[in-house]
């Protein structure tokens, strides 16, 4: 294996937590937890806790768990002891010293991934129960510095990387325009009313990943499909404040969101390859507004692409030659069902599918998501050496053979880069929209 | 006088522009728009590589081309709106002729509802402002988002950052450095966020959401927020004629009406958004949702018995108030609801009722399997057009224009409304 990532672990340096921290009184602390507990938690709550036998069958799930050999203070059920069981016993009679314990670990030991919902004897899902904790520590003050950044960025502009109201419209001109150099007829439409298809994004894409936009726009040109994207607030889909528990901006968020595909009077919604941003807008953020499903149908790019493939409006010139292993993101598959499209798709534009064990809903989380990767610098080793169960199951898919690794979501991409970097494992990351843009018949430039 | 009396509402369809044509004449014909009278269509059309005009009734709408253009709008006054793009400079060209400022970049322009006042946000060196027909805020922020032009047209406003904030400076931020800037002006209270806001009729006014810190939200007025603080708040409005300003606000996981921070409508909703009054100010609705999954529109606090499983959006008083219409949609269909009763008549797309001058009629641009109608009282106009704009009634109420592409002909057509309702 390689050497260890160059940043260290800066335990201790996150102001979010010791500043936060600093402020606390033994009665705010008492009286948030109470508030929290009574006021927000119902039914689910307590049958979650009331159920639970302490069995500990959640533990083989956990990647956190695995990769530190089996140590139960990262298992599941663990965390949940370390936490919101203290809480309960103690009626939220709690120092500053727990909270930020119970920020480290809710925050950066746990993505929230629901691996450990399917080996519960009873389903009880116990990412649930962390959001509760990430609740109690939003109220609190106390959440990690770079994702309570992050919401301020959401807070502001309506976008998780502070794209301002021209960069957006900008890029996206900028963008059309390089493809144009491609395909000279090729078109962003902005603002276009009527549209069969708004095309959402999350502000990674603007903002250092414009090439993804860039073949977006070429996919969406030669399917021939009628598409807008917005020139306002609402394009991105993108939600920390869901992982921050600030639920009060993940709706505003996802209220502009879905009320700007229903300003642009599209039928649909197909959104780019992320994961977290699929919770939010299929799950999350639209019930917490009172939709019970997305008012305007969600289709997230797998099935998108699914769906361009099977009705022939996209055909494959050569298929990619090098042998690929599929991650399966925890959000779109486990939390949306894809696996199955997302195969689909792999086995249409490429020669050779690698299966990493496990796979599908069995996946093991990319140890990114969850807004863990969001908490920035400070816990990039922890988060690292929390996946090390990753890189055995990357190490195993290339032994066979595979030599690229598709990852349908932003933070999986990111979070392996990571894995892959530093436990050399030697795999090349690609989405599925560098393929299929790769090995798509195209006019000749 | 109702300007729309001076249009021609003579019986019969007549084509305005073959836009077949303009497809042989450019490289490429973008969506095309019409003006309200419907004497006249437009699109932005490539000239050639990098090189752009509109194309207006078949004629360019002046000599120059231009690196980009976007946005293009007809107003309601008639007049041609574009965002245009020459030498790598922004500006706004209403019928052709351009601002004489020029920007960094325009976007998000605004109209008032008559079309005569148009503002924009714009970019200088990385320094945000508004430009309220061509005439540029003095100050300039560093940051500026939810922009708004006063109903009379005579005033912009927009959330401004006047405080620097470090890269991830979480504390800070959250000490409060955004306030409303109204003409270029900050007030001098600072927020946490500034989001929506409104104008009074007047201009005189402004409301607006804002946070107070993370978790308490209230209204800000000229600058003074409310006494009460809630768990989140949607945007603002003035009531027509009292002054008075009312906001949804959210409290113990449901969402109430309140009126200048005072309960307003009784019952709580799990969800009330676009609170809208009718124009002489005696009525007042919202979208609601009673119960999870189920929206539909409250008047004046009461919710209509029809419910709808996705969304209801569009909501419209009749001219004289009294009477109210909104889209609902269940599944993939949209419906049109009014006054509580819903259509049999079910489409794929549906765009905001307009209600004729009596408000006796209520007729919608509709579309289904691709092919786009006009919809009067849940009755079907017999022609499917490629593409259709809202319906306008004559001042009398008695015929309607329709402004129609056909076979890729943009074709005027004044009907009796009577051919459609019966």
């Amino acid at each position: 294996m390689a050497e260890p990532a160059e940043e260290k672990e800066k335990k201790g340096l996150d102001i979010g937590l010791e500043k936060g921290v600093s402020k606390l009184t033994p009665e705010k602390i008492e009286q948030t937890i109470n508030d929290v507990l009574d006021k927000e938690c119902g039914p689910r709550f307590k049958t979650y806790v009331e159920t639970c036998i302490h069995c500990g069958l959640c533990s083989e799930a956990c990647h956190y768990y695995l990769s530190h050999d089996n140590d139960p203070r990262f298992s599941p059920v663990g965390k949940v002891k370390q936490t919101i069981w203290e809480m309960l016993r103690k009626k939220g009679k709690v120092n500053g010293e727990f909270i930020k314990r119970a920020a480290e670990i809710t925050h950066t030991e746990c993505n929230l991934c629901k691996r450990c919902a399917m080996y519960c004897p009873f389903g009880i899902d116990i990412a649930y129960l962390m959001t509760v904790v990430r609740r109690i520590i939003h109220k609190l003050g106390c959440t990690p510095q770079y994702i309570q950044d992050t919401a301020h960025s959401h807070s502001v502009h309506y976008n998780q990387m502070w794209v301002k109201g021209d960069e957006w419209p900008d890029t996206l001109q900028w963008q059309e325009e390089e493809a144009q150099a491609e395909i000279p007829t090729l078109r962003i439409p902005l603002e276009k009313e009527g549209a069969e298809i708004m095309y959402s994004v999350i502000a990674p894409e603007p903002k250092f990943q414009a090439q993804l936009i860039y073949q977006a726009a070429v996919i969406m040109d030669q399917a021939g499909v009628d598409w807008t994207m917005p020139a306002t607030v609402g394009w991105d889909n993108s939600d920390m404040a869901m992982f921050t528990g600030d639920s009060e901006l993940m709706g505003r968020l996802k209220r502009a969101h879905f009320e700007t595909a229903a300003r642009l009077k599209v039928k649909r919604i197909v959104m780019g390859e992320c994961g977290h941003a699929f919770r939010s807008v299929y799950d999350m953020g639209n019930r917490w507004l009172g939709w019970q499903m997305p008012p305007i149908p969600i289709v997230h790019a797998i099935e998108f692409y699914a769906e361009i493939l099977r009705a022939g409006k996209i055909k494959v010139a050569k298929k990619f030659s090098r042998p690929v292993t599929l991650h399966d993101p925890c959000n779109v598959v486990r939390g949306g069902g894809l696996h199955e499209d997302a195969r689909y798709v792999t086995r249409q534009l490429c020669e050779t599918l690698v299966e990493m064990h496990p796979n599908r809903e069995h996946n093991y989380c990319c140890c990114a998501g969850g807004g863990v990767i969001n908490c920035g610098p400070p816990y990039k080793m922890k988060r690292i050496e929390g996946n090390r169960v990753k890189a055995e199951q990357l190490f195993a898919a290339k032994a066979r053979g595979a030599e690229v690794l598709i990852t349908p979501c932003h933070n999986c991409h990111s979070g392996l880069h990571d894995i892959v970097h530093h436990y050399g494992v030697g795999l090349e990351i690609k989405f599925f929209g560098d393929i299929l843009y790769e090995v798509m018949e195209k006019p000749e430039g | 006088m109702d300007e729309r009396s001076n249009w021609d509402w003579e019986p019969g369809a007549r084509t305005v522009a073959d836009l077949n044509q303009w497809k042989e004449q450019y490289v490429w014909v973008e969506e095309p728009y019409v003006r309200p009278d419907g004497e006249a269509v437009a699109a932005i059309v490539n000239v050639d590589e990098g090189e752009f005009t509109v194309c207006v009734n078949g004629s360019p709408w002046e000599e120059n081309t231009y690196e980009k253009i976007w946005h293009l709008r007809y107003l309601a006054d008639g007049r041609l709106f574009a965002i245009i793009s020459e030498m790598g400079e922004w500006t706004v060209s209403l019928d052709g002729a351009p601002w004489e400022t020029k920007f960094g970049y325009v976007w998000n322009p605004i109209f008032t509802e008559d079309g005569r006042s148009v503002a924009v946000s714009f970019q200088q060196d990385m320094q945000y402002g508004m430009a309220l027909n061509g005439h540029c805020w003095e100050s300039t922020y560093p940051t500026m988002t939810n922009a708004a032009l006063s109903p009379d047209g005579r005033h912009t406003a927009a959330a401004v950052q006047v405080a620097s904030i470090g890269e991830a400076d979480i504390q800070t931020f959250q000490q409060g450095c955004f306030t409303v800037a109204i003409d270029g002006s900050p007030w001098e209270q600072t927020f946490v966020n500034v989001w929506n806001m409104a104008f009074s009729p007047d201009g005189s006014r402004l409301a607006a959401e804002v946070r107070l810190n993370l978790y308490e939200y209230t209204i800000a007025v000229d600058g003074v927020a409310w006494n009460s603080v809630y768990n989140t708040v949607w945007e603002p409005v003035f009531h027509p004629t009292d002054g008075s300003v009312l906001a949804p606000v959210r409290l113990g996981g449901k969402w109430w009406l309140y009126c200048d921070g005072k309960p307003f409508w009784d019952p709580s909703f799990v969800q009330l958004w676009h609170p809208t009054f009718s124009s002489d100010g005696r009525r007042l609705a919202a979208v609601v949702a009673p119960k999870f999954g189920r929206w539909t529109v409250a008047l004046d606090g009461k919710p209509w018995s029809a419910t709808f499983r996705d969304m209801v959006t569009d909501l419209v008083f009749s001219p004289d108030g009294s009477r109210l219409a909104a889209l609902g949609k269940e599944g993939p269909a949209w419906k049109v609801a009014v006054d509580g009763r819903v259509w049999d008549n079910a489409f794929d797309m549906a765009w905001q009722p307009v209600f004729s001058p009596d408000g006796r009629r209520v007729a919608a641009k509709v579309e289904r399997s691709g092919k786009y109608t006009i919809a009067v009282d849940d009755r079907l106009w017999g022609r499917q057009c490629d593409a259709v704009w809202h319906p306008v009634f004559s001042p009398d109420g008695k015929r309607m224009l329709i402004r129609a592409v056909e076979n890729g002909e943009f074709v005027r057509h004044v009907i009796s409304v009577a051919d459609i309702a019966g």
